[in-house]
């Protein structure tokens, strides 16, 4: 156990660094982030100067390993354009993105769930092809064509909520929140709806797939046989059933859905990490790429190899044929 | 397991390619909704590339954009004379000139880089299927990392890195999905590559690349199609959204999804047609390739009618 421990640790460190070398090489490669920085108009004394200070005249390798050490304490740099520290900037985002992607969830769990067991539990009922058919359009419909209809719908013709923004916050335990008041909530609704789409349609399809499985199994049947109440049988023994794998998908899909967040925080200006990705993207903010990219890498590793130690805990099997 | 798999050789050389096509196409036909799909898909592609006789207006041609024509209301008739059916975008583009362009590039886009990853992909999965052992482990290893990452993010990551233009968005596409074909192919491949005949042909002094190729890859093709008709509808729906945050191609030549960013401004103003209508086409596209490729999904599946 300890060997395979070892060794996905170790395999997880790899991936790491040559990603790091990747998207610093990559990011490296566009633009020339001195035009960005420096104002046309310098001389070319203040711009040589400049050009030193931050270390462009250096060769690429110095440049990444100065990066990595950096970055090893904890400095990703500067924003070119915020001009303060490119950690700052990106956990001044964080709350907002991490609000909207557990906002998404929720509304997935609480709306999915329930409509999966029931496209289930009666498999050829009309009302559950139509929630079948919802499933395959949460799936196959892009999320920024939705987040479009959404706002033309409720913003713009209904007048009933914002179109866009945050909206106000309060602070609970110094973080500024949105779901507190309700005016904050007017604002986090759509968006969240946006990004739920995709699990929605998930969460539905493995739903119905495990009370399905349920529902055939003897101990469901043992369950009616002994006189227990339908919602006890379903509310009971079909959902525990399903919980397991709803979980397991549901942890390795909030990472996906932070990722997703880029495009319903560029519908919905909302001011979260994904629309700062977007924004330094057109502006060429260097630093602020490199340091999300490796951040996101290091998000997607962490989550892999919790999940890959898991199941080894779980099932030897997968220990035995992995280490070989 | 598939069913080709599963057949005795003899039976597959005795069974012709029209017979076992029409055996097919009647599964298929069993749902409408396919069939119907299928028939709006032919007509997208029709009107994709008759783009230039279909259309009352060359939306390229900047010199025949007219700006008092700009955000016409669907059904005006415009200073060429003619009724902007769908209305007119904010450069003057008739905009039912503007989608049949649309279409023709994320169409192109779409298949393009569905074609190049399908290649890419099965060539990878192919060959750690057949080689296994350590190459075999470390090509696995990356397709399943990346499969762990949402499509989307590394499609942006990387068009963010190589800059606009049409390969550098193609090649965006590929990277972001050759993953979910070698993962397929490497599944139904290994299935296939334990197998008696494929050990067979490995003791006689055939060549690797003839066994992967006559042997192998034709045995291992069914799951892939399903997989390569999702991709198509993906990598379209994923080139939208880039276009969408600005990251596709430039906008003198729009495809779909940057005609939908194009008038998204204006959707707040209440000029809804700029970005709906598009958008519209897009879903349409989307949904029936998803619908078709559900059906396929069903036919080719082993297990059906037990």
């Amino acid at each position: 156990m300890l060997g395979f421990f070892i060794q996905r640790v170790f395999q997880a460190v790899i991936v790491v660094v040559v990603m790091s070398i990747l998207v610093f090489l990559g990011v490296y490669a566009i633009g020339n982030p001195i035009d960005v920085m420096i104002d046309p108009a310098a001389t070319q004394q203040i711009r040589d100067t400049l050009i030193r200070q931050y270390g462009f005249d250096r060769p690429l390798w110095e440049q990444y390993f100065v990066f990595v050490g950096n970055v090893l304490q904890g400095d990703f740099g500067q924003s070119f354009v915020y001009r303060v520290p490119v950690l700052d900037l990106i956990f001044s985002r964080l709350p907002a993105t991490f609000e909207l992607a557990l906002g998404a969830m929720l509304i997935a769990s609480v709306i999915g769930i329930p409509l999966g067991i029931w496209a289930g539990y009666r498999p050829r009922a009309f009302s559950s092809k139509a929630i079948m058919a919802l499933s395959i359009l949460g799936f196959s419909l892009p999320t920024f064509w939705v987040g479009l209809l959404l706002v033309m719908t409720f913003a713009v013709q209904l007048h009933w909520l914002p179109s866009g923004g945050r909206g106000p916050t309060s602070d609970i335990l110094g973080i500024p929140l949105s779901f507190v008041t309700p005016a904050g909530w007017s604002y986090i609704i759509l968006p969240a709806f946006n990004l739920a789409l995709f699990n929605l349609g998930l969460l539905i399809r493995l739903a119905r797939a495990g009370t399905l499985e349920a529902m055939s199994s003897d101990y469901v049947r043992f369950a009616r046989a002994q006189g227990l109440k339908e919602s006890k049988v379903v509310g009971l023994h079909v959902l525990k059933n399903i919980a397991i794998p709803i979980v397991t998908v549901f942890g390795l899909e909030f990472g996906s859905t932070l990722a997703f967040a880029v495009v319903t925080e560029t519908i919905f200006n909302w001011p979260g990490v994904g629309k700062l990705i977007i924004d330094s993207i057109m502006v060429l903010d260097r630093p602020v790429m490199v340091a999300y990219l490796i951040l996101v890498v290091l998000l997607f590793v962490i989550i892999n190899l919790v999940v890959d130690l898991l199941y080894g805990v779980l099932d030897p099997r997968i220990r035995a044929r992995r280490a070989a | 397991m598939s069913t080709i798999g599963d057949t005795k050789v003899d039976d597959i050389k005795a069974e012709t390619w029209a017979s076992r096509l029409g055996d097919f196409w009647r599964d298929f036909a069993e749902s409408k909704v396919a069939v119907v799909s299928l028939l709006v898909i032919a007509a997208i592609i029709f009107v994709a590339i008759f783009a230039p006789l279909l259309s009352p207006q060359d939306p390229y041609d900047l010199a025949r954009l007219d700006l008092f024509d700009s955000r016409l209301r669907p059904g005006t008739v415009g200073s060429g004379g003619y009724v902007h059916v769908l209305g007119t975008d904010a450069a003057g583009r008739d905009l039912l000139s503007a989608i049949f362009y649309g279409l023709r590039i994320s169409l192109m886009i779409g298949l393009l880089a569905g074609l190049l990853a399908l290649v890419i992909g099965m060539t990878i999965g192919l060959v750690a299927a057949y080689r296994g052992g350590r190459v075999e482990a470390l090509i696995m290893r990356v397709v399943d990392l990346q499969l762990s990452m949402p499509a989307i993010l590394l499609a942006l990551v990387l068009t963010a890195m190589l800059g606009q233009g049409l390969w550098q968005l193609v090649t965006a596409l590929v990277v972001a999905q050759y993953a979910y074909f070698a993962r397929t192919i490497h599944g139904s491949a290994s299935a296939e590559r334990d197998k008696d005949y494929i050990e067979a042909a490995i003791a006689t002094p055939l060549p690797a690349h003839i066994i992967l190729l006559r042997h192998l890859l034709p045995n291992s093709l069914p799951p892939l199609i399903v997989v390569a008709t999702v991709q198509v509808a993906s990598a379209i729906a994923l080139e939208a959204t880039l276009s969408f945050l600005g990251l596709g191609l430039p906008l003198t030549q729009p495809s779909l999804g940057a005609l939908i960013a194009n008038g998204f401004q204006y959707l707040l103003s209440g000029r809804f047609w700029i970005s709906v209508y598009p958008g519209i086409a897009l879903v349409i596209t989307i949904v029936s390739i998803n619908l078709v490729a559900d059906q396929v999904r069903h036919v080719l599946n082993p297990r059906r009618g037990q």
